[in-house]
């Protein structure tokens, strides 16, 4: 006897916000390029239920110092440019394909460098000179110091709807405040809690910040350390999005990059470790398998280091787009 | 959580003098009132103050030039539906909408589910028949069943039945507030999904002192049974908290620290 199956597709009544990011000259910018992400009506990669209008978008990180303690299978391809944020960032677009890039002030962390705001600013103007793609700009996660580097930062980028970070629970006004002066787009971060996501998102709008202008950070694990945990805070994050929460409705973000090369089975030699292989192909798959586990939790955008990562990412990212891609 | 917002109804005297003498300017305030405290839809009722089309098309007009939130058609007659719903159409301009609502009686309930198909509306539909209304859950179920069977068969999916159990006043009859509850839990297993469940909140506290304590103590039991619609008085605020409250303890919404505020931005 023939069985009918029931239709059992799922269709969900709210779309998660789309973020545009960078504004050209008519808008007031200099970005010669654009990137849109979010305006999912389904679950990731979900083609037969709802749209999935704008592919997840790939950053690649950019220091304003050169790192002292990234490992040399990363390190050497950066080695040449890493003494010029601008050279750094135009070689991840030019020759690696980056949609954005992603300005980490590590140099003004007050355990490194400690550098000023002044010195922040430059750094931004560098990378905004020197490639036409969008920009996020990350602080340092040192609540004072990124207090007082940001309104430089804000101000030497504006006009150009950058995404600046991150603001937490108990440190969001400054920044907020900036985003909003200065027209850019804010992440809010939460330490792997999705309540506390949810209360960042009503802290900033209760400010008068618009919802569709927050980019949420849940945190990020790497592949072995919690990241299963992550996921299943994103995938919570994101179903609660769809059932229709206009506090949890925006896109994520996902640092990658800095929590896998900071974990052994990365950042460890065959020497150290003969019997895990080779570092350069182990390196760079940890980073890209821990990236794949994050496009299926809902990650919007990526931040990256490797360009092998990038490029295995930017395949996997095709194929699961399928003839969803633009 | 579906709400619903029950004060344009001629049954109160502000609205019915406003109807009366044809003055928006009451309506159109307790419609925007009720939008800004989060209500989903309003409710349209003439009450008993006219029976004339016309005033019920002018009701309507008055709503949908105020604010842009849907609203549920109000009215027991056939023919005053019809004129509702072609008012709310050429008004609404494509908004979703509810008819409130038709009885178990066939009389009723085939014109007004062949009604709901062609305006593409949701339907109400109220336990009762010509017996009456129902003094137990059995008869409640059983009623709510028929409604269900005949909407679906013509074609209205579940997320347009709202099954209204007929909730009763706390003080006159107080038995009935515990078969209420139980009829919700049983409406709730009778697809899957399940239909809406709708009550018409404010007769619990009918003639009562304690309005807003029982209005909202009920409404949140109600919810647990698997109530999720309710029309009521959408400006108490304690009221809108404890719903907001009770969809976390649900676990249909999301905590956070500044939940109420959340709901509130939600809605």
């Amino acid at each position: 006897m023939p069985v009918t199956l029931p239709d059992v597709k799922k269709t969900w009544p709210n779309a998660i916000n789309t973020v545009t990011l960078g504004a050209t000259r008519d808008e007031g910018g200099t970005r010669t390029k654009k990137v849109t992400v979010g305006g999912a009506t389904a679950l990731p990669f979900h083609h037969f239920e709802g749209a999935m209008p704008y592919p997840p978008a790939i950053a690649m990180e950019v220091w304003d110092v050169a790192p002292q303690d990234w490992p040399d299978v990363l390190a050497e391809h950066f080695r040449d440019v890493w003494h010029d944020p601008g050279l750094w960032a135009k070689k991840c677009v030019e020759q690696y394909g980056a949609d954005l890039i992603c300005l980490r002030l590590a140099g003004c962390d007050p355990v490194k460098e400690n550098r000023g705001p002044q010195e922040a600013a430059q750094a931004v103007k560098r990378v905004l000179e020197s490639v036409g793609v969008p920009l996020i700009v990350w602080g340092t996660g040192n609540d004072d110091k990124d207090n007082e580097i940001f309104p430089a930062v804000a101000e030497a980028a504006a006009g150009e709807n950058c995404l600046l970070g991150t603001i937490t629970e108990d440190n969001y006004k400054t920044l907020v405040a900036l985003c909003t002066a200065y027209k850019h787009k804010v992440i809010t971060e939460s330490p792997c809690d999705v309540n506390i996501a949810k209360q960042v998102n009503i802290l900033a709008t209760d400010m008068g910040f618009k919802p569709e202008d927050i980019v949420i950070y849940p945190t990020s694990a790497a592949l072995g350390y919690g990241l299963e945990y992550v996921y299943s805070v994103m995938e919570r994050a994101r179903l609660a999005a769809l059932r229709g929460d206009k506090m949890l409705s925006q896109p994520m973000i996902c640092d990658i990059g800095i929590e896998v090369w900071g974990v052994k089975e990365a950042k460890a030699s065959e020497r150290e470790l003969p019997e895990w292989g080779e570092q350069k192909e182990r390196g760079p798959l940890w980073e890209a398998t821990t990236a794949y586990v994050y496009l299926l939790a809902g990650a919007d955008i990526l931040v990256l280091r490797h360009p092998k990562a990038v490029a295995s990412v930017r395949e996997t990212i095709t194929q699961l787009m399928g003839d969803g891609l633009r | 959580m579906i709400l619903i917002g029950e004060r344009i109804n001629g049954s109160f005297k502000d609205i019915a003098q406003a109807i009366k003498e044809r003055n928006k300017a009451p309506i159109q305030e307790w419609a925007r009132r009720q939008t800004e405290a989060g209500a989903d839809y309003l409710d349209v009722n003439l009450g008993a103050v006219s029976k004339s089309a016309d005033d019920f098309r002018w009701l309507i007009q008055t709503v949908c030039e105020a604010v842009p939130t849907p609203i549920s058609i109000d009215y027991n007659k056939l023919d005053l539906m019809k004129a509702g719903l072609e008012a709310y159409r050429e008004f609404g301009g494509g908004r979703p909408v509810i008819i409130n609502s038709t009885t178990a009686e066939d009389s009723k309930l085939i014109p007004l589910v062949e009604l709901a198909m062609q305006y593409n509306a949701g339907l109400i539909g109220v336990v009762m028949d010509e017996r009456g209304s129902p003094q137990d859950v059995d008869r409640r179920v059983e009623l709510g069943a028929k409604i269900f069977a005949v909407a679906s068969e013509a074609g209205l999916t579940p997320d347009r039945i709202y099954l209204d159990p007929i909730v009763m006043p706390l003080k006159f009859m107080q038995e009935q507030a515990k078969n209420v509850l139980e009829a919700i839990r049983q409406f709730a297993m009778i697809s899957d999904p399940p239909p809406h469940i709708s009550i018409g909140l404010s007769n619990i506290c009918s003639k009562a002192q304690e309005k807003s304590l029982i209005n909202r103590t009920f409404l949140v039991m109600a919810m647990a049974m698997g109530c999720d619609t309710a029309i009521c008085n959408v400006c108490d605020q304690e009221l809108m908290n404890a719903v907001a409250t009770a969809e976390l303890i649900l676990n249909k919404e999301i905590y956070s620290d500044s939940y109420l505020k959340a709901y509130r931005k939600k809605k």
